[in-house]
């Protein structure tokens, strides 16, 4: 299992919570290009087995390998937020960083042939659009510490007083 | 166009030839989607007259404006074929992503014609038609289908509608799945079998755009929102399941082929009860804030491991309407017919009435022997295994399963005639359609919504047990208003089934179900959308069409009035316990409505359709063909 060990936010899903429904996906790629377009969507949902859902997106990881793979250095990683940019000027839709991404959150946009990487839509006020979308109240905005203290959290609410 | 590519796709597989087909936008403003754009599709490719089960009867898919917009409870498409059960118009809705699939590769529907000499599956990649060998997947249930394809062309986002075994093996009730959602009734999965077409897959890429995108997102952020309070509880909580408790205390949940309207262990086949024992988890169909389908799976027993989305309607007819007081086998009867693609309702149905038919003493264990039970076995009610055992046997045609893939009507009329007995009094079809999970004994405006139903015996093509239920009128006795009410709560429905849109939707645009409460904001959706300029009345006008194109489909089938008719035992044997006692529809009751409805419709006597009526709806060329 890859682990990103990162320090910056991300779009994390709950999976208890997901129900598979790809508005996330509608809303990104709408957010993105005008259209509704799963294909085109920055996260993407996930049905592994009948019954596990869950979405993927971009990871934020330290060190990104992305990064790191990337032959003409169109990516760069923002020092504070973490996001991952792409430089339209330098890539060449290579899909390299598309192999060194552990978690799938990466795509060649077949027209533009410009990589593609969730921007956790930070020019937006309201933040994340598939967050603020999703019905479930499965994604969020989060980062890998904040996840665990909240599953500690849950964990000694339901050793004490059992499971809700 | 906006919601429509204004292409329609047709797939020759005789000759492996495909063509498009325009039509004017004035077309789609009449026929819009989903059941009915399918119907007027049957209407228009169809050999008048034919077997449903030969080349002429074409496969009619038709989407809906809203698939791919993110629209709540938009990810729906309609398809229409004659039925093989009914030899009337079937047609069915399924959910989720190859509705959306389609609209992304810019078909608003296909048809498929002929049929192929060697197993076959079409694969729509954008607007490239391939067909491709599917001699490797016959066999294999819908589920691994639909993933092999998509393994095959090495595409996860490939959307397939396929059929099982059973649809290969022409079983009548044989179902189309696609992404583990089933066009459950009517048997189309026996159309598709009887053309060698294992599955119709589609990969499209294209990004969808509305007439106004701003407008449209914000109508559908307001009733994402709505849909997670309390007007769809009853749906994501327990989902359709809730029936269970609530039909029993009426007195109306089938119970041993509908001898019984209640049933001695409904509490164990409970929503409540599947819940907290069985429920693992809740999943959405495409584009569905909602979210109501229960996966379950059994942990115990002979059927551990079994796992399947359960819905009242299928779990009813296997369960206490088989005597059987078990959701372990419940379930695991429904995830044989998920699997094996065919429609629980029917198959149920079906082995209940094989059941009575065997402890009257007409069939014998004998006549039950199969690879499993070679000395045959005994399917009295309650049997849970000979339940499981016998939706085996339909699926793969074994045994007495071939006289049972039939469906009730054929079977019983089948017996009837080798042994000279009645069966048929307690076969539960309507024109060869299995019953739905309502006894409508104690619901008589129901029962006339059943009786005149296009499609025979449907509860989703008719609301009229709403004022029965809700107490709007009494239901055990009959009066001047249920014509009308038969009328308003079949349009009512086919407004949502043409659309199309998930019915559960249906409080959430102002908290009010009725016509008043949706029916603008329904208008405001369709505009945004297409760009049209569509008010109440044109919302309303789209099930009157879509309810009439159907009829007419079934008058050029040669439809009588005498078609409208109820089972046997709704019409002389009184419910005998329960909330609902010493109920039937009598025959004067039954016609009595029937006059009412007609003249309802602004039909004839006879219930065919005038001219001039057809003309008003805007269907002159079906005037001319079938108006009087």
């Amino acid at each position: 299992m890859p682990t990103s060990t990162s320090k910056y936010r991300y779009v994390a899903n709950d999976p208890t919570k997901c129900v598979g429904c790809q508005f996330c996906e509608y809303i990104c790629s709408y957010t993105k290009t005008g259209e509704f377009n799963t294909y085109r969507s920055r996260i993407r949902t996930v049905r592994a087995e009948e019954i596990l859902i869950t979405s993927i997106t971009c990871r934020t990881c330290e060190d990104a390998p992305c990064v790191i793979a990337c032959p003409r250095d169109a990516l760069s990683q923002d020092p504070v937020t973490g996001i991952i940019h792409v430089d339209a000027s330098r890539c060449d839709g290579c899909a390299w960083c598309v192999e060194a991404c552990d978690f799938g959150a990466i795509s060649i946009n077949p027209e533009t042939k410009l990589a593609e990487i969730c921007d956790q839509c930070e020019d937006l006020e309201d933040g994340p659009q598939c967050v603020k979308w999703c019905p479930k109240e499965a994604l969020s905005l989060t980062t890998p510490d904040q996840r665990a203290q909240r599953a500690r959290r849950k964990l000694a609410v339901e050793e004490v007083i059992g499971p809700r | 166009m906006y919601g429509y590519s204004g292409k329609i796709l047709h797939v020759d597989l005789t000759n492996r030839k495909t063509h498009v087909e325009r039509k004017p936008e004035e077309w789609y403003k009449i026929y819009i989607g989903g059941v009915s754009m399918a119907s007027r599709l049957c209407w228009e490719n169809i050999e008048v007259g034919c077997d449903p089960l030969s080349p002429g009867n074409p496969i009619c898919i038709a989407n809906g404006m809203f698939a791919g917009t993110p629209v709540p409870v938009g990810g729906k498409y309609g398809i229409a074929s004659k039925s093989p059960l009914t030899g009337f118009i079937g047609d069915s809705l399924s959910s989720s992503w190859f509705s959306v699939a389609l609209k992304r590769a810019g078909w608003d529907a296909i048809v498929v014609h002929g049929a192929s000499n060697d197993w076959v599956y079409v694969f729509i990649d954008d607007d490239r038609v391939e067909f491709r060998d599917a001699s490797h997947l016959v066999g294999r249930s819908a589920y691994e289908t639909e993933e092999a394809i998509r393994e095959e062309l090495n595409d996860d986002q490939v959307r397939s509608a396929v059929i099982g075994p059973a649809g290969e093996k022409l079983v009548r009730m044989a179902s189309v799945t696609n992404d583990s959602r089933q066009a459950g009734r009517t048997g189309h999965g026996a159309v598709w079998g009887s053309k060698k077409l294992k599955a119709i897959s589609v990969r499209g890429t294209h990004g969808v755009r509305v007439a106004d995108p701003e407008m449209l997102l914000k109508l559908c952020y307001d009733i994402t929102q709505t849909a997670q309070g309390p007007y769809t509880q009853k749906y994501r909580i327990l989902g359709t399941m809730a029936n269970v408790l609530n039909l029993n205390r009426l007195g109306i949940l089938p119970t041993r082929n509908y001898q019984q309207g209640v049933f001695e262990y409904a509490e164990l086949i409970s929503g409540e009860y599947l819940h907290e024992h069985y429920h693992v988890k809740t999943i959405a169909c495409a584009q569905c804030p909602i979210a109501c389908e229960q996966m379950s799976r059994v942990k115990d027993g002979p059927y551990a491991g079994a796992m399947t989305g359960i819905d009242y309607e299928p779990l009813y007819a296997v369960a206490s309407n088989c005597g059987v007081g078990d959701l372990r086998a419940g379930i695991k009867t429904v995830d044989i017919c998920d699997r094996g693609g065919m429609d629980a309702m029917s198959t149920g149905v079906t082995i209940s009435w094989a059941m009575e038919t065997f402890e009257r003493g007409i069939f014998k264990k004998e006549d039950f022997k199969c690879s499993k039970y070679p000395d045959g076995f005994e399917p009295y009610f309650g049997n849970a295994d000979a339940v499981v055992t016998l939706a085996e046997m339909i699926r793969d045609r074994e045994g007495i399963g071939d006289l049972l893939a039939e469906g009730s009507k054929r079977a019983s009329a089948r017996v009837d005639a080798e042994k000279g007995t009645e069966t048929w009094k307690w076969a539960m079809h309507i024109k060869g359609l299995e019953c739905p999970g309502y006894d409508a004994r104690g619901l008589k405006t129901f029962a006339l919504g059943l009786a005149v139903g296009t499609r025979g015996a449907c509860h989703n093509r008719t609301a009229a047990y709403d004022p029965d239920i809700q107490g709007e009128v009494d239901r055990f006795s009959v009066d001047e208003t249920r014509g009308r009410l038969a009328k308003d709560t079949e349009e009512y429905a086919a407004v949502y089934d043409t659309l199309p849109l998930c019915k559960f939707i249906r409080r959430c645009f102002t908290g009010k179900a009725d016509r008043a409460g949706a029916w603008p904001s329904i208008a405001k959706l369709i505009n945004a959308t297409t760009g049209w300029d569509f008010d109440y009345d044109a919302v309303d006008l789209i099930g009157e069409r879509a309810h009439t194109i159907k009829k007419a489909f079934n008058i050029r089938e040669g439809w009588t009035r005498a078609d409208d008719h109820l089972p046997w035992r709704w019409m002389h044997e009184p419910m005998k316990e329960g909330a609902s006692a010493g109920h039937v529809v009598t025959e004067e009751e039954l016609e009595y409505m029937k006059d009412l409805y007609y003249e309802a419709k602004g039909w004839t006597k006879d219930g065919l359709i005038p001219k001039e009526k057809l003309i008003a709806l805007g269907m002159d060329d079906v005037a001319e063909e079938i108006g009087v």
